[in-house]
């Protein structure tokens, strides 16, 4: 099954650190999973964040206004994979 | 799923972090030990710019280049050593005060109690202006008044731990303590004001239009590990950010305290120059520029005669009131209600610079 993991940040520079570390956990994992970067600011508060960047793994807010590293993001997609 | 090993290795390395966090008290001793050293080289940094100034370089201290390099040895690691400590304390600060509980304390909350309970928020709530927009959203359609909501938005840029740093570090604890007094005092006036203007209908239709809801982030009880962990991160990423600027401006610090005559800057920005502190604010707000790249400048200024109303005008100015800020704003404000917003906190920074130029 795939995750969708979504970025979520109006461009900014910490957003982009954000989408770098996400690629790097899905690298560590071989995860099969597709990682979207939505810009669109009405798109973004429909996660109801209060600050910017955000992580969302499949519909669910991991993290926002902090940048998790690579080991962070891939233990939750780790999670998220056992669930499923 | 084909990622089992990786799985089993990312729950061996959980295990190891967890087994490798010392007992609290160990961590105890190492912060103590950590402030002491700290403490140690600090004290000793004049006595080593003095000796590197006029027994290394064999410069002396009363020409204008060993006055330029003592001040600059002596300025630059004092400044960011400084930096470093508070920034990493802030940040620990900060690990209590998510955006989050912060709106939670703020919805609802009637106008005055709001624009005070919102300066001070704004002081210790993790914020950056690229989050404006996300935030505004979250507050004004939960239930945050609008002109609250402004008064967080003034003063988390404006009153910020950089910036107190470097005042403190400079010019000593009194100044340190006007600008963030006059800072809350203005984030809470010029909040309550924009409230009271009524001026909800400039902000776009769309956004009392989205969906507004508690926030699904996760927001679990935090260990000191972590938090320590955010202190050390947020003094990587501030101090990463800005020392080149607080080196670059303590230089052009040096050179002004070397070569510009005492006094030069007393006709352009002192007391008696009326229209220096509107002069002051018209310049800064287009300019943009972190705390620690405007401050050694304006020391430099101070130095030689300028007004400290003046100054500090200046500073909030450029800090508070920044165009890019505006810019982002915009995505949810009409023109009308920024160029209110613009006008009331500059006319606020207005009586504060000649505030400051009558009383002292």
């Amino acid at each position: 099954m795939s995750i969708e993991i979504k970025v979520l940040g109006p461009g900014c520079a910490r957003c982009k650190q954000l989408y770098s570390e996400a690629e790097r956990a899905i690298a560590q994992l071989a995860a099969p999973a597709t990682l979207i970067k939505v810009e669109d600011i009405k798109e973004i508060m429909a996660y109801k964040i209060l600050a910017t960047p955000a992580l969302v793994i499949n519909g669910e807010v991991k993290s926002a206004g902090r940048i998790p590293n690579a080991g962070e993001i891939a233990s939750w997609l780790a999670t998220t994979a056992i669930k499923q | 799923m084909a990622a089992d090993g990786n799985l089993a290795a990312i729950e061996i390395s959980t295990k190891r972090t967890r087994s490798a966090n010392k007992p609290i008290w160990l961590s105890g001793i190492f912060f103590v030990l950590g402030i002491a050293l700290w403490w140690l080289v600090y004290s000793h940094l004049l006595s080593a710019a003095t000796w590197l100034t006029s027994s290394l370089l064999r410069l002396d201290a009363r020409t204008h280049v060993g006055a330029a390099v003592q001040f600059f040895t002596f300025e630059v690691p004092k400044v960011l050593m400084l930096l470093a400590l508070v920034v990493f304390g802030v940040g620990i600060i900060r690990s209590f005060f998510t955006p989050e509980r912060t709106r939670a304390i703020l919805a609802g909350k009637r106008e005055s109690t709001g624009n005070a309970l919102a300066s001070l928020l704004g002081v210790v709530t993790p914020f950056c202006s690229c989050s404006a927009v996300p935030l505004f959203i979250g507050f004004v359609t939960t239930g945050v008044p609008l002109g609250v909501t402004f008064s967080f938005l003034i003063a988390a840029p404006m009153i910020n731990e950089v910036a107190l740093v470097l005042l403190f570090g400079l010019f000593g604890w009194r100044v340190a303590a006007i600008y963030a007094g006059t800072g809350l005092a203005i984030a809470m006036v010029a909040g309550w004001t924009i409230g009271r203007l009524k001026l909800e209908r400039f902000v776009e239709p769309w956004v009392y239009q989205m969906e507004s809801g508690p926030s699904t982030v996760p927001d679990g009880p935090m260990s000191w590990s972590t938090r320590t962990q955010m202190g050390f991160e947020a003094v990587r990423d501030i101090v990463g950010r800005v020392w080149l600027y607080v080196v670059a401006g303590i230089a052009v610090g040096a050179g002004i305290h070397g070569y510009v005559p005492e006094n030069f800057m007393a006709h352009i920005m002192g007391k008696g120059a009326w229209w220096s502190v509107p002069l002051a604010v018209l310049i800064g707000v287009p300019m943009y520029s972190n705390a620690a790249g405007i401050i050694p400048v304006v020391q430099a200024l101070l130095g030689k005669g300028a007004a400290l109303g003046t100054v500090l005008a200046f500073m909030m100015s450029v800090i508070g009131l920044s165009l890019p800020e505006t810019i982002i704003l915009r995505k949810v404000l009409r023109p009308q209600l920024i160029a209110v917003f613009v006008a009331v906190v500059g006319a606020g920074i207005l009586l504060v610079g000649y505030l400051f130029n009558v009383l002292m």
